[in-house]
């Protein structure tokens, strides 16, 4: 354990040095992440986590189950109010709100930051209508701009095409890859600036994983991404920053080139080359 | 342990083809017995089934005519109807259900969404379970103590509310176990996009979960049609027609309880035409809610 001291000053001091090596590639963050730290109940899930989302980037976040990487991401949009014993302590800082605090209004926070889940989760409702519940909580639109708006969240979301003629069919109908997209459309409908992507694609065959993946491309010239994946192919190919976290701790980020070839701990070797995990 | 093995690790006794031959005859002469048993035990019971339909369809279906549907209950010999119990258990049936329903979707609600793993849940749960099996007469008694007594006179509201304290544990129960069933996800995709939890709930969960109350509030329909222990105290029965809330109101259950053991030939016939239409009923919400409940999956 006494390793872990050094790690922590070796982030610390990455994080400005990467602005140094890739100026153009890193850009300022969108939230900041100081000294967090999570429980469920007594388990200390994160600890101590310091960690940039630079704004209009892809961080990618991988380590084996349980190493805390979607916790990381439930504390982003304080899907933890939800279950009584869990909490978190220390600063996500976002324009200049630590978005952790008790007080922060978590409705108001969860439109600025949307996240789409593992599994699609469409609602028991048409097409439409799942775009426009969450518009509806947070805006007044007349029947043409709503109309609008769920024509642009599906085509952003690479659906239109496929929907269009069915908008007022349920959701449930469509494939896997679809829902998935749909979800998508759903989370940047309410247009967030930052947007999670808790496993994505995991329960989606190759060529839907494909067409999310080139989504999350195309999106983040307009929003900030985190995503949490399992596939160090998908991190490589997606993100342009990747955070290694193993057992609550955040070992190492990186830009993505230098991650997966030249990763500065032992630990992170030993990952992303398959030695464990 | 090691004893029964033999150097080289294998069990030192030899299978015997004889002794298997043996233990396998008696596993399959065992499996015809207790087979033919169970076959036994569901004839048995299909059998009571059918006779109980047989029966009342062969002494009811000749005592149903249009008078049935358009006379009230009269005096022996004077070709009565049963429209004022139709009537009469329409609407008690119709109370119970408005006043038990809403009772029982927020109670089962307040079970599944808001009070997980706290201790007054766990009281409320017991308390409806409870309330699930007691005894219908003790209901009717219960309403007759409050409403009945103090007003000091039988009424059809009486009858409804009876029929709604039925009502309420048989909903609590669906929705709690239908709402349970809805994933995680599904809730968290609601608040992930900033819905508040009462939007949540409303507009996501009852939803998802809306075949499954529907269904629970038919069972409890068909459930409280045929109660006639709790009315006796309450809606007391009225052999005239009546639309009264404040009046004793008749219903087809406790026709029948007053005209099947009477001495008068044509009031014993129309307790039977008033059983087999109850069956005909309950049968039909049964149906429908079954086909709701596979149309879920």
């Amino acid at each position: 354990m006494s390793t872990t001291m050094n790690d922590r000053q070796d982030q610390i001091s990455a994080t400005p040095g990467m602005h140094a090596r890739s100026a153009e590639a890193i850009k300022e963050p969108r939230i900041s992440i100081r000294g967090l730290d999570f429980y469920y109940g007594s388990n200390h899930a994160l600890k101590n986590i310091n960690l940039d989302f630079p704004e209009c980037q892809v961080t990618g976040m991988i380590g084996p189950s349980g190493c805390g990487k979607s916790t990381l991401l439930r504390c982003l949009n304080r899907m933890y109010d939800l279950y009584p014993g869990q909490r978190a302590t220390g600063e996500a800082m976002m324009d200049g709100v630590n978005i952790i605090d008790p007080s922060v209004d978590v409705n108001a926070l969860r439109a600025r930051i949307g996240m789409v889940f593992q599994k699609p989760t469409p609602f028991p409702m048409t097409i439409y209508e799942n775009i426009a519940f969450g518009v509806k909580l947070h805006e007044r639109l007349s029947k043409s701009q709503m109309d609008e708006r769920v024509e642009w969240s599906l085509t952003r979301a690479a659906l239109w095409v496929e929907v269009k003629d069915r908008l007022n069919s349920s959701a449930m109908g469509l494939s896997g890859g679809q829902q998935q997209r749909l979800c998508i459309a759903r989370t940047i409908a309410v247009r967030p600036q930052v947007i999670l992507l808790d496993e994505p694609t995991s329960a989606l065959d190759p060529i839907s994983t494909l067409k999310v993946e080139e989504l999350i491309d195309e999106l983040k010239h307009d929003f900030t991404i985190a995503i949490v994946t399992h596939n160090m192919q998908q991190a490589a190919r997606c993100a342009d920053q990747v955070a290694f976290f193993y057992l609550g701790e955040m070992v190492e980020v990186a830009p993505a080139a230098q991650m997966f070839t030249a990763p500065k701990q032992q630990r992170t070797q030993e990952y992303i080359t398959g030695r464990f995990g | 342990m090691s004893a029964t093995l033999s150097a080289d690790g294998v069990p030192s006794a030899p299978r015997n083809e004889a002794v298997a031959r043996a233990l396998g005859r008696r596993r399959s002469r065992t499996n015809l017995v207790v087979k033919a048993l169970c076959l036994l035990a569901t004839a048995i019971g299909l059998l009571l089934l059918a006779s109980i339909l047989a029966t009342l369809l062969w002494r009811g279906l000749g005592g149903l005519s249009i008078t049935v549907f358009t006379t009230s209950t009269k005096p022996p010999g004077s070709n009565g109807g049963l429209l004022n119990a139709i009537v009469g258990t329409l609407i008690q049936t119709a109370i119970g259900t408005a006043v038990g329903t809403p009772i029982g979707l927020m109670v089962g609600t307040y079970l599944a969404e808001y009070s997980v793993g706290s201790r007054i849940s766990g009281a409320v749960r017991f308390v409806s379970d409870v309330l699930l099996s007691a005894p219908s007469i003790l209901i009717g008694l219960f309403l007759y103590e409050i409403l009945v007594q103090p007003v000091g006179g039988f009424s059809a509201i009486a009858g409804g509310l009876a029929l709604a304290v039925i009502v309420i544990p048989i909903v609590v129960r669906t929705t709690e176990d239908m709402l349970r069933l809805i994933p995680a996800t599904l809730r968290e995709a609601a608040i992930g996009l900033g819905a508040p939890k009462w939007k949540m709930i409303t507009l996501i969960c009852y939803r998802a979960a809306m075949d499954g109350i529907v269904t629970g509030v038919l069972l409890a329909v068909a459930r409280v049609a045929g109660e006639t222990a709790p009315l006796l105290f309450t809606s007391f029965g009225n052999l005239n027609w009546s639309v009264s809330l404040t009046q004793p109101m008749a219903s087809l259950p406790v026709t029948i309880y007053q005209y099947a053991g009477s001495a008068f030939e044509d009031w014993v016939q129309l307790a039977w035409v008033a059983a087999l239409l109850i069956t005909v009923g309950v049968l039909a919400i049964n149906i429908t809610a079954r086909s709701l409940l596979r149309g879920r999956k």
